[in-house]
């Protein structure tokens, strides 16, 4: 089922601001081969259903249209599992403080 | 899309775009067919270090305390020859507002914006600078737009970027985020069209006495403690403005002996606007891919006379490996409680070797951290690394291959610098200068004076040099 937004949901959209084959001329050969592509949120003007072309309006107040791509999206940056390439380090560091005097 | 707006057109707006959003008429500096009043530039501000530091004060910005780094530095006397093994000092910057020391380079921005009357402000950064920039716009009640290069072709966020697009927005700031590449700058242009608002370039001369401050505060904070200047300070390298503004500030507190030595994490083989290599990375600043340009023709800015300008500053330029820096991330995490970084942990990893080859009693100072947190962690980047095909292991760290290979080094005597040759540096800026005169323009002995000031070297050694390079050329 798509995911609809209210007037006023917090949401983003997604637009191509240059085609792919249309990228400056400095641009190497695979970005030259991708749009640039552009992600801005903000509050829904009036309700619309994920893939819609929908208007929003930023924090800054800039009134913008493009396809909503996400209602009230998350941020899921996060760590990850830990490592097993960083967790000794400071039990060897500490061991190599210890032979030369102990820590201070 | 308009005529108006499209690539070319926008392009060619640029220099109008830059005196509305900026307020300067950099031509009014030019003194010659390449050279400019680079004093008049900075000085024309107005502000002196003790206006800045009242500017930066009035939003706690600054005096961050300067910690004595006592187990690394017992760690790497361990590894050095006897009599060896300067002290290390940290100058917690993680500890400014928005959690580094690019609150300094906001701060006079944002004032200076809010001063003229200008509505909001913009930053094209994908880093610490963009929180800094919605920091700062908060307090004074201005709006602010970010623009960030925040993920690849597949949709997949660098997590230290996605970490910086959320603080913007905890801050206010509207977040436009953008995939890989440079147009990035041309998208900025028509928000800075639209919208009127100041441009906070990280190249401005306001950004750039903003950091002076940081290199007066930490001479007097070393001289205070122990009776002398640092003998060396090592700072994390990208655009140039921290190695400029740096090394203005210890000159203006009177340290003008403290060896400035530039620290990059080496990207050596990836490539700056290729989608492929962009989560490849690792670092998102601090690293070659940026350092590399901006020192060889710091005049690439999004300003037309970039006021950060390294080789007139730095007297020592050093990579170490993106192994190195996250290894000693979790060193200065484990060994003095403090979890920073991870990419301004480069100097860190620098000063750790080199402090080895210094007198016991002799300082050195590691100029910066920055706030650590989700996304913007060596678990982050080591895990992403992964998942994009590259090894992550344990070994010698001279097997690091960007993009291919991240080794954390197995012992703490491994970590090393690798110096870069200054006069092939030299050189290179050189032969950008001279690419960049017009058609026709000839070099007056205003220019040669320029360029032996812009290289720290003698007039008679731009000579040599230009001379040689039409030889090449004839």
């Amino acid at each position: 089922m798509v995911e609809r937004a209210a007037k006023g949901a917090w949401v983003e959209i997604h637009g191509v601001v240059l085609p792919a084959g249309e990228r400056a001329p400095q641009v190497p050969d695979d970005t030259q081969r991708l749009p640039l592509e552009m992600r801005v949120k903000g509050f829904l003007v009036a309700a619309a259903a994920v893939g819609d072309t929908a208007e929003i309006v930023t924090v800054a107040g800039r009134r913008l249209h493009g396809v909503l791509a996400a209602v009230n999206p998350a941020y899921d940056h996060g760590f990850g599992a830990p490592l097993a390439e960083l967790l000794t380090i400071g039990q060897e560091v500490r061991a190599l403080l210890r032979e030369k005097g102990g820590v201070r | 899309m308009s005529d108006e707006q499209s690539y070319q057109a926008v392009m060619a707006r640029r220099p109008e775009i830059m005196r509305q959003s900026i307020g300067l008429n950099y031509e009014q500096y030019a003194t010659g067919a390449l050279a400019f009043d680079y004093e008049r530039l900075l000085g024309d501000t107005g502000y002196d270090i003790d206006r800045v530091r009242e500017v930066q004060a009035r939003t706690a910005v600054g005096n961050t305390p300067l910690v004595a780094l006592e187990n690394i530095t017992a760690l790497l006397r361990g590894l050095a020859a006897p009599g060896k093994g300067a002290r290390i000092y940290l100058k917690d910057e993680a500890q400014n507002p928005s959690g580094s020391f690019k609150d300094r380079r906001a701060s006079l921005s944002v004032h200076e914006a809010r001063k003229r009357g200008y509505a909001g402000v913009a930053a094209a950064t994908s880093g610490n600078y963009g929180a800094a920039v919605a920091s700062q716009a908060a307090k004074a009640g201005l709006c602010c737009i970010i623009v960030q290069e925040a993920f690849d072709g597949r949709g997949v966020v660098q997590p230290e970027i996605a970490e910086k697009t959320r603080a913007c927005e905890a801050y206010g700031a509207e977040v436009i985020r953008l995939s890989v590449g440079p147009e990035l700058f041309y998208l900025y242009l028509r928000v800075l069209e639209e919208t009127g608002y100041f441009n906070a370039s990280l190249y401005t001369p306001y950004s750039i006495l903003g950091i002076e401050t940081l290199g007066a505060e930490l001479a007097a904070q070393v001289k205070a403690l122990t009776g002398c200047f640092p003998d060396a300070v090592v700072t994390t390298h990208a655009g140039g403005g921290n190695v400029t503004g740096t090394a203005r500030g210890l000159v203006k507190a009177g340290a003008v002996e403290s060896e400035m030595i530039a620290a990059s994490v080496d990207l050596t083989g990836l490539h700056m606007a290729s989608d492929h290599d962009f989560n490849r990375k690792s670092f998102t600043t601090g690293h070659t891919g940026f350092s590399m340009p901006f020192t060889t023709w710091p005049d690439r800015a999004d300003v037309p006379r970039n006021a950060a300008r390294a080789l007139r500053y730095m007297d020592r330029f050093v990579t170490v490996t993106q192994g190195e820096v996250f290894y000693l991330t979790q060193v200065l995490a484990e060994l003095e409680g403090l979890e920073r970084g991870p990419a301004g942990n480069t100097s860190l990893a620098a000063a750790f070797a080199i402090a080895q080859t210094m007198e016991e009693d002799q300082i050195v100072v590691v100029q910066e951290s920055e706030y650590t947190g989700a996304g913007k962690h060596p678990l982050a980047q080591l895990n992403l690394a992964r998942k994009m095909g590259v090894e992550v292991r344990r070994g010698d760290p001279r097997d690091n291959l960007p993009g291919r290979r991240i080794v954390l080094p197995e012992h703490p005597a491994q970590v090393a610098v690798s110096d870069i040759d200054l006069d092939r540096v030299r050189r290179s800026y050189l032969r950008n200068a001279v690419a960049a005169l017009r058609e026709g323009a000839r070099l007056e002995p205003v220019d040669l004076a320029f360029l032996a000031a812009e290289t720290r070297m003698t007039q008679s050694y731009v000579e040599e040099v230009l001379d040689e390079m039409r030889g090449t050329q004839g």
